[in-house]
């Protein structure tokens, strides 16, 4: 292939259009019995002849390949990630070694318990610690995802009210809430009842008031919310809804402002998902693997995943008669290669270290909100937890939105914040910074962000026509959505 | 300051400067939207923190010892080779979110397009998806599909399907609406019953599930399924556990298959206790719009260059929110670029070459057994690299007694097949040498005859 002279952001064809007949770029252990003739063992109508269309490289092809994939990519480690919701704090190292220790890497989910005494207990500690963090009785770590949580969480609730013989119909979900709240709802077959949130942000006990009945088997509320900000109200909620026979189910993504602050459990919640990948410091890998555990108060957790981890004796045992038990949400335990990373940040952190991290993060978000309420608007102007949420109010005059700042951010080398989300906010950016940015990082995104404003006032065409300086320039998202290309067709 | 300080950067100076700014005292005054009655009087009771020497002693102290293992049954022990974990250690790939900003983003995004291709080049389908949770959320998640396609509510499942596969499911369908008719498999072959799945398959059901190999290790005859299926209107969906019997045996896309669902976790990841692994998930190009899960497509730039980006987003939780096709917001991107790797070295001869040595060890491995006395193999249909034996003798005192000699000698089927009390689903991957499997032979004739 003809090289281009972009520098080292070289052009890369997909591996399917690299290599040759008869490459290979693997080796196996030797052959030490003999070969059998798949033909003579299995029904030929039944083996493939061929693997068409798959690669034949050798070693230096795929490295070469990967590794100028990975440097189109920006991570953490790339730079200032505040992507709001996402909590995109630094990834310890040593966590990654632990994951890769031979002896969790290497251990088969159905190892004796007897040889798997340490990793049990692993799981057994790290499910005391979330509850102790969240103030719940019960945890399981088996749900491979946030919103796999979500949908564990809410399938207890409906297991729960189906033992009392209590057939409820619907989820109350505030427009503050998580995108996945009302999706997780409707695959739990509820109908989903909106709740507004008040002038200030927040969910008011009024409203739920008003809309909470008999019918309804639970609220799912983010706390903090999307918008950032505490739901002061909480407490009071959760009595209106207790007192009608429903739950409380929180969406502990934002628990990263919480941590030795304030215990969700004492707040009223029945229910909370946790997001390792976000507040417990383990990796977003391009999106997953995470981990979702979730942790209930002692009426759910009979209801609580199978297996169940228990400790009788000094012996850590995998229990799974447990009549009441929802089911399972996927094979085996859990990610534990994720489970690990949560565990060993936990006991990196100390209790005083978790607390000084919640109060870092709230207190770099209010920075930053401090910092940018002149340049851009602010629709609600009260302190934040972990994050703040901005709007393009003051750059609409010059033809200029929300996005076109998330891409001019990108020439200046950022990652850009959430855009357009919340949806309660028009237009917005959703900034989290976490606690691991320095005071010297915020101020360099802070400067770059009041130079946008003000080039958003003086040359809009900068931010329209942004990114410039990366490997590609915006992308054709209409095209891509009406004549799919999901694959590569070369072999056909 | 204690041994956290070194994720934290804040200086007393810095916090100082910042609390000015913000016009705030204290830092607890940012706090003050939470009520002063809810705050708990005693900090979080968690074990003091740990540097990172102590931190690596401790987990090192919490580590398996390894033994020589027979184990499968849904995670296999395949050899990795040494490329996969260096280049996915590159922190532009882990450290990453979600490929919103397809600009800078490039990497994750081509590389899942990549995985998407070779996951319909492996399956025999025209369309993937860039991965789900695991196996078993993925079969589950090719029920519901089923569901929402066809517009029925019964589904009848083959019962040699991973058992833990089929409890997922169950757990995912809604019993009040929804409906499971069970498979029995062949007490002679191991196979699904065909007999009995005629007789059952009628217009009123959504979907057929067979796995293949099943969790016998049985090689299924999917031939036909398809085709009668469709007769009534009804879906084929094909399982696996192990993909890297597809080295070898013909795609489930041959077959008529609607929806290939399973585990990629032999295709470079690792064993780690049953996760992270890799849900794989294939159809056909008809039904992509309802297809569970997130989606890169390829496009163009403002220069007209060829990029990528996430695609067909209407199907998710994002957008028309009570609509979405599942709940589910992302994917197990990290676990599909190893998968993208590991294919890439093995590439067209090796993926077959290491199905044929997993066949030819196995194979080996029943001779060694057939030689054993009071073992013998269960099921006559032609398996991949794991198979079913009965033992004279109970086996968890069996496997007591080999564990004594550091080997696992294999699983215990009675947990999940009360019928099969006697017997162990033995695997032998490449990973396995001929001495490991000859001493296998051996300690388990010595331990028959101690138990």
């Amino acid at each position: 292939m003809n090289r281009r002279d972009t520098g080292l952001i070289q052009d890369e064809p997909l591996i399917f259009e690299q290599g040759g007949e008869g490459r290979k770029g693997y080796s196996l252990p030797r052959w030490d019995v003999a070969e059998s003739e798949a033909k003579n063992l299995i029904s030929p109508h039944l083996l493939r002849e061929d693997l068409e269309g798959f690669p034949q490289l050798s070693e230096i092809d795929v490295v070469r390949h990967f590794t100028r994939l990975s440097q189109w990519n920006y991570g953490v480690d790339s730079g200032f990630y505040p992507l709001g919701s996402c909590t995109m704090k630094y990834n310890p190292k040593v966590n990654e070694e632990i994951a890769r220790m031979s002896g969790f890497a290497s251990l088969h989910p159905y190892t004796p318990e007897d040889l798997a005494q340490g990793a049990l207990r692993l799981m057994y500690e790290l499910g005391a610690f979330l509850a102790e963090i969240t103030g719940m009785d019960g945890v399981s770590l088996q749900p491979a995802a946030g919103a796999h949580g979500e949908l564990t969480g809410i399938r207890m609730v409906k297991a729960c009210l189906q033992a009392r013989g209590d057939g409820r119909k619907k989820v109350l979900v505030p427009d503050t809430a998580h995108g996945t709240n009302c999706s997780t709802s409707t695959i739990a077959s509820y109908q989903m009842v909106e709740i507004k949130s008040n002038e200030d942000g927040v969910i008011s006990p009024e409203k739920v008031a008003e809309q909470m009945d008999e019918e309804v088997a639970a609220i799912m509320v983010t706390n903090p919310n999307t918008l950032g900000l505490f739901e002061e109200h909480l407490a009071e909620i959760a009595e209106i809804v207790h007192r009608k026979g429903g739950f409380v189910y929180c969406d502990g993504a934002n628990l990263n402002a919480l941590m030795g602050i304030v215990k969700l459990g004492d707040l009223g919640v029945d229910v909370v998902h946790i997001n390792l990948h976000k507040t417990f410091s383990t990796p977003h890998g391009g999106g997953g693997p995470g981990a979702g555990p979730v942790a209930v108060k002692k009426e759910l957790a009979p209801y609580l995943p199978v297996p169940v981890i228990e400790k009788e004796g000094g012996v850590y045992q995998v229990n799974y008669d447990r009549p009441y038990s929802i089911g399972k949400m996927r094979a085996f335990y859990g990610n534990f290669g994720v489970i690990l990373k949560a565990y060993a940040y936990i006991l990196s952190m100390g209790p005083e270290g978790l607390r000084w991290a919640s109060e870092m993060a709230v207190l770099n978000a209010n920075y930053l909100m401090k910092r940018l309420k002149d340049h851009y608007h602010l629709p609600y102007d009260r302190p934040c937890m972990h994050e703040c949420v901005f709007t393009d109010r003051f750059q609409e005059k010059y033809h200029v939105s929300t996005l076109d700042i998330a891409k001019r951010l990108i020439d200046y080398g950022y990652h850009p914040p959430t855009i357009y989300f919340p949806l309660v906010v028009k237009a917005a950016l959703m900034m989290e910074p976490t606690e691991t940015e320095s005071k010297e990082s915020l101020d360099g995104f802070i400067e770059t962000m009041i130079a946008i404003a003000k080039e958003a006032e003086e040359n809009p065409d900068l931010l329209r026509q942004a990114p410039q300086k990366v490997k590609v320039r915006r992308l054709d998202e209409v095209l891509a959505a009406r004549k799919p290309k999901l694959r590569w067709a070369g072999d056909k | 300051m204690g041994n956290f300080a070194r994720y934290i950067p804040h200086t007393p100076e810095d916090i100082r400067r910042m609390l000015e700014t913000i016009g705030v005292q204290r830092v607890e005054d940012l706090f003050e939207t939470i009520p002063m009655k809810y705050r708990p009087s005693k900090s979080l009771n968690l074990p003091e923190p740990l540097g990172e020497p102590d931190l690596l002693r401790h987990l090192q102290e919490l580590q398996s010892p390894l033994y020589t293992s027979f184990l499968g049954g849904g995670a296999y022990h395949h050899f990795i080779p040494a490329v996969v974990p260096s280049l996915i250690s590159r922190s532009e790939f882990y450290t990453a979110y979600t490929p919103y900003q397809p600009e800078i983003s490039q990497g994750t995004l081509q590389s899942i397009f990549e995985y998407q291709t070779l996951m319909c080049q492996l399956t025999g389908m025209e369309v993937s998806n860039g991965s789900l949770y695991d196996g078993a959320s993925s079969l589950a998640e090719a029920v519901l599909m089923a569901f929402r396609i066809t517009k029925r509510k019964k589904v009848l499942l083959s019962q040699a399907i991973h058992p833990e596969y089929r409890k997922v499911i169950e757990t995912y369908i809604d019993p009040a609406q929804q409906e499971i008719i069970l498979i029995p498999y062949g007490k002679g072959d191991g196979r699904t019953d065909e007999k009995v799945l005629s007789d059952r398959l009628d217009e009123t059901v959504s979907a057929v599930v067979i796995q293949n190999p099943n969790f016998f290790g049985v090689i299924e005859n999917l031939q036909g399924i398809g085709a009668k299926t469709h007769q009534v209107g009804g879906m084929m969906i094909a399982g696996f556990s192990e993909a890297i019997a597809y080295g070898i045996l013909a795609p489930p896309g041959k077959f008529e298959a609607d929806i290939v669902a399973g585990e990629g976790q032999s295709l470079g990841i690792p064993l780690s206790l049953g996760g992270p692994y890799l849900g794989i998930f294939s159809t056909r190009n008809k039904h992509v719009r309802t297809m569970p899960g997130r989606l890169v497509g390829e496009t163009v730039d403002l220069e007209g260059k060829r990029g990528f980006v996430l695609t067909l987003a209407t199907r998710e939780q994002h957008i028309r929110r009570e609509k979405a096709t599942s709940n589910i917001c992302t994917n197990e991107g990290l676990c599909a670029l190893m998968a993208t790797i590991y294919l890439s070295c093995l590439g067209r001869e090796g993926l077959r070459e290491v199905a044929m040595m997993n066949l030819s060890k196995a194979e080996y491995a029943k001779k060694a057994v057939s030689k054993v006395k009071g073992c013998r193999q269960t099921f006559s249909g032609s398996t991949f690299n794991e198979f079913v034996m009965e033992i004279d003798g109970d086996p968890e005192k069996v496997l007591w007694e080999m564990k004594k000699e550091k080997i696992i000698g294999g699983l215990p089927l009675a947990k999940f097949y009360p019928e099969l009390n006697r017997h162990l689903l033995v695997t032998v991957t490449e990973m396995n040498s001929k001495e490991e499997i000859d001493r296998w032979a051996e300690v388990l004739e010595k331990c028959l005859e101690r138990a």
